[in-house]
C-alpha cells in the first residue's frame, strides 16, 4: 500500500515499491531517493516520463526496466510535452469512452534534470504550465549535466567548477549566478509550486501529495545531491543534503496561486553555507584566498534570498 | 457525441481543407500542432470544428512543432488515433521527434504540405521537406491534387494502425498548387469514412494499468542495431498493406491509387520521374508531344516516397520495352550530390533488362514555376539522349533557372 499519512521512516521504507531498487544510478544518488518518494506517496496509477538524463539512462535500460508503471522517454527536452500528450489522450478516450478502465484514478508526472528543465526544455515546459494540463512536473536539481560527465546548467551555482564552467588559475569555475526556476514557474500562474529536498522527506511527500491532488499543472523543484559531480562520498547523499538546506542555500517552500509562499522548513540553526561548501569537491577552489570572495557573495546572496522569501510569506504577494 | 457535418456528393476544397476533413472523419483522439505556412488552414480549419463541435477530440495548440510531434508521441503511446500537419521549417524543427515516433512504432498520421527550407526564407513549395524525412523511418506517400489530400490520410490512418505495420505515415502535398488550389473534391459520408478507417485499437498503451509499459528504452550496440533492423523490415514489408489499403480504398471509392502511378508508359521511349502536383503538368506535356511530334513519353510518379518502390519501378522500366531514356525531375535543392530520384530511380534502373540513360534536373526550388513548354523541352532532350545513345548534357541540370546554364558530371562519350 502506498502512503497516504507516513508516520516514520521505517513505515516510510516499508512501502510498495513502484520504482525497483536494480537499477544503475550511482551508489548515493538522490535521484532515487525522490522518484521513490513520488511514486509511494499515491495509491493511484502513474503515468509517468523522462527527460534524458541519469535518471532515463539508468532506469530503463532494454531489456530491463525500473518503471513498474506506465512510462515514456521520447528525448532531452520534451518530457512535459510528452506526458501533458498523454494527458490530452486520457481526457479524449475518457469522453469517448474508450479506456479500459474509465474509473482508474490516474496521476501524471514528468522528471526532468535541472538541464531539461531549466535550459533545453524550458520551452516545452513553459508550454505545458501555460496551456494548464493537470500533471506534476518534478526537476531533479543537480546542478549540473551529470548524465554527460558534468558540465553546467543554469542551474549551477556561481563558484561551482564543472567541466565547462571550469576553476582554474584564471577561473572561480561558473561566473553566472542560478537562475531562479521556482518564481519562473509560480509566475506562469501555477497553482501549485514548491522547492523540496530528500533530507525532508515529510515535507517532500506532502508537497508531492499536494501537487498531485492540486488540478492544473504544478511544479517542484527538487534537491538532488549528485555524489560524483558535486564530489562527496555517496554514504554523506542526506548529510550533504542537510547541509544544503540548514544553510539556506536550498530554502524549502511552496507558492500556492503564484502568490501564498509558505516556507516550510525553518532551520533551527542557520549553518555557515562555508560548511555546504566545503563538504563538496567543487566548490574547494572557492577556499583560496583569491577566491574567498565568491564564498562571501554566496553568502550575502543566501541573506537576501531568505530576506525575500520571508518578506513573501508575510506579504503574501 | 460530435456534431454531424454535413457533406455535398461534390465539394469545392483545397488540399488544405481536404485534409482537415479526413481528420475529422477519422475521429482522431489527439491533435497536437503549430501553425505555419501553408499548411497551417489545417490547424485553423480543424480548431473551427473543435470550436463548433463537429469532433470529441482534444486539439492541444502547442508552442512548437518539435512540440506538436512530442505531443503526438505523447498521446499516441497512450493509446488513441493521433495526427498533425506541418511544412518546412516546421518540420526541419520537428527532425528529432520523427525518429523517436517512428522508433516507438507509434502510428502518427502527419500531413506535410511541402515547402522551401530556408535561408534564404521561402513560402512556397518545394520538396526540401519531404527529403529532409526520408530516412526517418516513416512511410510517405505523396498527394498530387486536392482529392488525393482528402484521400491518402484515411488510407494513410489504416495503412500505418495495421498490426503488422504499425509505423507513423506522412502525407505530403504540394504548399500553394495543391494545399490552396480548390478543386472539386468526392467526399465519403462520415460514417463510411470512418468505417474504411475502423476503431483505433491500441497497442502497449500507457492508459492500460493492468500492464505497465516502457516506452523509449535505452539501447547501446547490444540491442540497437536489431531494433533498427526490425524497423526497417517493418517499414519494407508495409508495402503489401499499402497496396492492399489502397485496393480496398478503389473498392470502396473507384479511385485507384497505387505506390508508383505510371502513364502512358507501355510503348514510351522516354519518361518522365516526377512528384507531386508537377505529375499533372508532364502529362500534359506529354500527351502534347505525343499528338504533335508523336513522341512517345511516359510518366513514372512515386506516390509512395518511402518505402522507395524499387519493386515497382523496375517493374515500369522493364515492361516498357521501347524505354531509353529517364528523365528524374528533383524539386530539392541536392546538396552536393545528385537528386533523390535520381539516386533512388537509377538504383532501380540498374537491376532491370533494358538499363535506359538516366538524367536528372532540378526544378521548381522555392515555387519556380514549372509549365509545360519547359516539361516537353526537357523530354526533347531526352529524345536526343536516346538517338544519341548517350546523355548529350550534363547528367545533372537546372530547370528554369536565370543566369547561366548550370550543371555537373559529364557523361562518357562513346
Ligand atoms: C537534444 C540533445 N542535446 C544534448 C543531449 C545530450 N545530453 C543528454 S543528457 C544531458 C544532460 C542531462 O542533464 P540534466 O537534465 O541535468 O540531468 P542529469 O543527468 O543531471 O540528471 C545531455 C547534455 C541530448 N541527449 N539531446
Ligand atoms: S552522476 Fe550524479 S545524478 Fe548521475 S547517477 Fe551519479 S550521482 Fe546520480
Ligand atoms: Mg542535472
Amino acid at each position: 500500500m502506498a502512503i497516504t499519512s507516513v508516520k516514520n521512516l521505517k513505515e516510510f521504507s516499508t512501502n510498495n515499491d513502484r520504482f525497483e531498487g536494480a537499477h544503475l544510478l550511482c551508489p548515493g544518488c538522490a535521484h532515487s531517493m525522490i522518484v521513490r518518494e513520488l511514486m509511494n506517496c499515491t495509491d493511484d496509477n502513474l503515468v509517468i516520463s523522462s527527460n534524458t538524463g541519469c535518471l532515463e539512462v539508468s532506469t530503463a535500460v532494454y531489456p530491463y526496466t525500473s518503471w513498474d508503471t506506465s512510462w515514456i522517454h521520447i528525448g532531452f527536452e520534451n518530457a512535459a510535452t510528452a506526458v501533458t500528450g498523454a494527458e490530452a489522450m486520457y481526457k479524449a478516450r475518457k469522453r469517448k469512452g474508450t479506456l479500459k478502465d474509465p474509473d482508474a484514478p490516474v496521476k501524471f508526472v514528468a522528471f526532468g534534470g535541472d538541464g531539461s528543465t531549466y535550459d533545453i526544455g524550458f520551452q516545452w515546459l513553459s508550454g505545458a504550465m501555460e496551456r494548464g494540463h493537470d500533471f506534476t512536473y518534478i526537476c531533479l536539481d543537480n546542478e549540473n549535466y551529470a548524465n554527460t560527465g558534468g558540465q553546467r546548467s543554469s542551474a549551477t551555482p556561481i563558484g561551482a567548477t564543472t567541466s565547462t564552467a571550469q576553476a582554474g588559475t584564471h577561473s572561480y569555475g561558473k561566473k553566472e549566478k542560478k537562475k531562479d526556476i521556482v518564481s519562473i514557474m509560480a509566475a506562469h500562474g501555477s497553482p501549485y509550486v514548491a522547492q523540496l529536498a530528500p533530507n525532508k522527506w515529510k515535507s517532500m511527500a506532502k508537497g508531492f501529495q499536494k501537487a498531485l491532488e492540486t488540478e492544473g499543472p504544478c511544479f517542484i523543484n527538487t534537491v538532488s545531491a549528485c555524489t560524483t559531480e558535486w564530489k562527496f562520498d555517496p554514504k554523506d547523499t542526506i548529510h550533504v543534503t542537510d547541509l544544503a538546506t540548514d544553510s539556506l542555500m536550498f530554502p524549502i517552500y511552496e507558492i500556492i496561486e503564484g502568490h501564498e509562499l509558505n516556507i516550510l522548513y525553518r532551520p533551527k540553526n542557520i549553518i555557515s553555507v562555508e560548511d555546504y561548501l566545503g563538504a563538496q569537491g567543487r566548490y574547494k577552489h572557492l577556499f583560496k584566498p583569491q577566491n574567498r570572495h565568491v564564498i562571501e557573495q554566496i553568502q550575502k546572496d543566501i541573506d537576501d534570498n531568505w530576506a525575500r522569501l520571508q518578506r513573501r510569506e508575510e506579504a503574501r504577494i | 457525441m460530435a456534431e454531424k457535418f454535413e457533406l455535398n456528393e461534390v465539394e469545392v476544397w483545397d488540399g488544405n481543407y481536404a485534409t482537415s476533413q479526413a481528420l475529422r472523419q477519422a475521429q482522431v483522439d489527439v491533435v497536437a500542432a503549430y501553425p505555419i505556412t501553408p499548411s497551417t488552414p489545417i490547424v485553423e480549419n480543424y480548431g473551427s470544428y473543435v470550436a463548433n463541435g463537429f469532433v470529441d477530440g482534444e486539439f492541444v495548440m502547442v508552442e512548437s512543432e518539435h512540440a506538436a510531434m512530442s505531443g503526438c508521441i505523447g498521446a499516441a503511446a497512450a493509446g488513441g488515433r493521433v495526427a498533425t500537419a506541418t511544412s518546412s521549417q516546421g518540420f526541419a524543427l520537428m527532425v528529432e521527434t520523427l525518429y523517436q515516433a517512428s522508433g516507438m512504432r507509434l502510428p502518427i498520421v502527419l500531413t506535410v504540405v511541402n515547402r522551401a527550407l530556408a535561408s534564404p526564407l521561402n513560402v512556397r513549395g518545394d520538396h526540401s521537406d519531404m527529403y529532409l524525412g526520408r530516412d526517418s523511418g516513416w512511410i510517405q506517400l505523396d498527394a498530387f491534387n486536392s482529392q488525393e489530400a482528402y484521400d491518402l490520410p484515411l488510407c494513410a490512418f489504416k495503412i500505418g494502425e495495421d498490426m503488422s505495420v504499425r509505423l507513423p505515415v506522412m502525407v505530403h502535398q504540394d504548399g500553394f498548387t495543391t494545399s490552396h488550389k480548390a478543386q472539386n473534391v468526392y467526399p465519403l459520408d462520415n460514417d463510411v469514412a470512418y468505417n474504411f478507417v475502423g476503431d483505433y485499437v491500441p497497442v502497449d498503451e500507457m492508459l492500460d494499468f493492468t500492464r505497465p509499459v516502457t516506452h523509449g528504452a535505452q539501447t547501446e550496440e547490444d540491442w540497437h542495431y536489431e531494433h533498427k533492423a526490425k524497423q526497417h523490415k517493418a517499414l519494407m514489408d508495409s508495402r503489401p498493406v499499402i497496396d492492399r489499403v489502397l485496393a480496398e480504398f478503389k473498392e470502396l471509392t473507384g479511385r485507384e491509387y497505387k505506390r508508383v502511378e505510371t502513364y502512358m508508359m507501355e510503348d514510351a521511349q522516354i519518361a518522365l520521374v516526377i512528384l507531386g502536383s508537377s505529375v499533372e503538368t508532364a502529362i500534359l506535356a506529354a500527351k502534347q508531344l505525343r499528338e504533335e511530334e508523336g513522341l512517345k513519353v511516359g510518366i513514372i510518379a512515386p506516390r509512395c516516397i518511402r518505402p522507395f518502390p524499387y519493386d515497382l519501378i523496375r517493374d515500369a522500366i522493364d515492361n516498357s520495352s521501347n524505354l531509353k531514356a529517364i528523365c528524374c525531375m528533383d524539386k530539392s535543392a541536392p546538396g552536393g550530390a545528385m537528386g533523390m530520384l535520381f539516386n533512388e530511380v537509377s538504383s532501380a534502373a540498374y537491376t532491370t533488362n533494358t538499363r535506359p540513360l538516366i538524367s536528372n534536373y532540378i526544378y521548381g526550388l522555392g515555387g519556380r514555376d514549372f509549365a509545360i513548354d519547359e516539361a516537353k523541352r526537357i523530354m526533347k532532350e531526352q529524345k536526343a539522349h536516346a538517338d544519341a545513345g548517350h546523355i548529350t548534357t550534363n547528367i545533372q541540370q537546372f530547370s528554369g533557372l536565370r543566369g547561366p546554364k548550370l550543371g555537373f558530371y559529364e557523361t562518357r562519350r562513346s
